[in-house]
């Protein structure tokens, strides 16, 4: 059974990781700025997309974290 | 083929007189699972660097010589280099948790220097996102990430050369498939050697990677992915070791060399391995796969092999998956 559960978990990771793909490409690399001139509309898009990337992985890993604790919470209390 | 069997050879060659020159200096630690805790030779990361080296430099005149194979391989052969050089420090004086993960950062360099690389991040089933700058941020993580997550699963015989070769196999796979025929042949070596070093680490273990040789493995790994253009593929084929890491890190709290902890496992009156009772040790992916009952050191590797081969096969299904792309990107 607690060899199932970690199965089942690397089988979330992994649809974890295909939906953030899919969050970032259809999503946030669609971003873009305009109005401060070609350069700065650039970086400022660059900007907000790596703040939006860097949320995401924080989100992700609390995601994980939580069902981790819902997942192993039997284990880990032993 | 001819480089993969020059990696295994070299390594299957070089381990014994390395065992043996390992016993003469009395570099060798205890194998605190064994009974009556024998003890077995470190480094064997030294062999390991001969076998993926020579390899590769072998590769470097074989393959043709396009711009992505000349700097890849180069910075494969000064990234690993470097790798096996911090773990080699710290297998010899133990440095604090810090050293190697910032060390390591430095070690990624070459391939930013080299322009071994595409600055597109591409995510299956989705496309790729162009962030040339992000991307420098992400080379700078990876190696770490690789380098450290190997080393974090070498906890017992036979894991970390076993792992790295079902994952390198893995990752060679989905190389072939994705048809970057090059990239998959340069990732074989690291295959082959895994799997050469295996013959002698599996349990009962005759030598030990060391830092060394688990950073090697492990930075080699994460060099391919960067070249290969499979960051995120590469990533699940190491999923079971990413999530040792990850719930170490979340039960730990800090980044802290893993000698320095109580160990997550201790042993039944038989010599099995259990989980701790301590409340503070870390979570580890052993002490979860102990948790339900005490299991054999032999046992326990074939349950990390069953669960790489599982994230393999993800990986490969990734693979496949990549050529549909459900939502083309600009």
């Amino acid at each position: 059974m607690a060899q199932l559960l970690i199965f089942t978990f690397i089988g979330i990771m992994w649809i974890l990781i295909l939906a953030g793909g899919g969050i970032l490409v259809t999503l946030v690399s669609k971003i873009s700025i305009s109005g401060y001139g070609e350069q700065m509309d650039f970086f400022v898009a660059s900007l907000i997309k790596a703040a939006i990337a860097l949320l995401l992985v924080a989100f992700w890993v609390i995601l994980l974290s939580k069902l981790k604790n819902k997942i192993f919470q039997k284990q880990i209390n032993t | 083929m001819v480089a993969s069997a020059i990696a295994f050879f070299v390594v299957f060659g070089m381990v014994p007189p390395l065992i043996k020159a390992l016993n003469r200096k009395s570099w060798a630690v205890k194998d605190v699972n064994r009974v009556g805790g024998a003890m077995v030779p470190r480094p064997g990361g030294p062999a390991i660097l001969a076998g993926i080296i020579t390899a590769e430099i072998s590769l470097y005149f074989l393959l043709p010589q396009e711009k992505i194979i000349t700097r890849g391989i180069t910075a494969l052969l000064i990234t690993t280099s470097a790798a096996f050089v911090i773990g080699f420090i710290d297998d010899r004086r133990v440095m604090g948790g810090w050293f190697k993960p910032l060390a390591l950062v430095g070690a990624a360099i070459p391939i930013i220097a080299l322009g071994a690389y595409e600055p597109n991040l591409a995510f299956p089933l989705f496309g790729e996102v162009k962030i040339p700058a992000l991307y420098l941020g992400l080379i700078i993580f990876m190696i770490p990430i690789t380098g450290n997550t190997i080393n974090s699963i070498d906890v017992m015989n036979g894991i970390a050369s076993g792992f790295m070769m079902i994952a390198s196999f893995s990752l060679a796979v989905v190389l072939f498939i994705m048809q970057n025929y090059s990239v998959a042949i340069m990732t074989l070596p690291i295959a082959f050697t895994s799997l050469a070093f295996f013959r002698y680490h599996r349990f009962p273990a005759k030598i030990f990677p060391g830092d060394s040789g688990a950073l090697t493995l492990g930075a080699a790994y994460g060099v391919i992915a960067i070249v290969g253009r499979v960051e995120v593929i590469a990533a699940i084929a190491l999923l079971p070791a990413i999530i040792n890491s990850f719930l170490f890190l979340s039960s730990v709290k800090k980044i802290v060399e893993h000698r320095q902890i109580k160990g997550p496992t201790t042993h039944t009156e038989d010599y099995k391995i259990t989980a701790t009772k301590e409340l503070d040790a870390p979570v580890t992916l052993v002490r979860l796969i102990v948790a339900a009952k005490p299991l054999t050191e032999k046992e326990i590797g074939f349950v990390v092999f069953r669960l790489a081969i599982f994230s393999g096969i993800l990986a490969i299904i990734t693979a496949f998956a990549s050529g549909v792309v459900v939502w083309p990107s600009s």
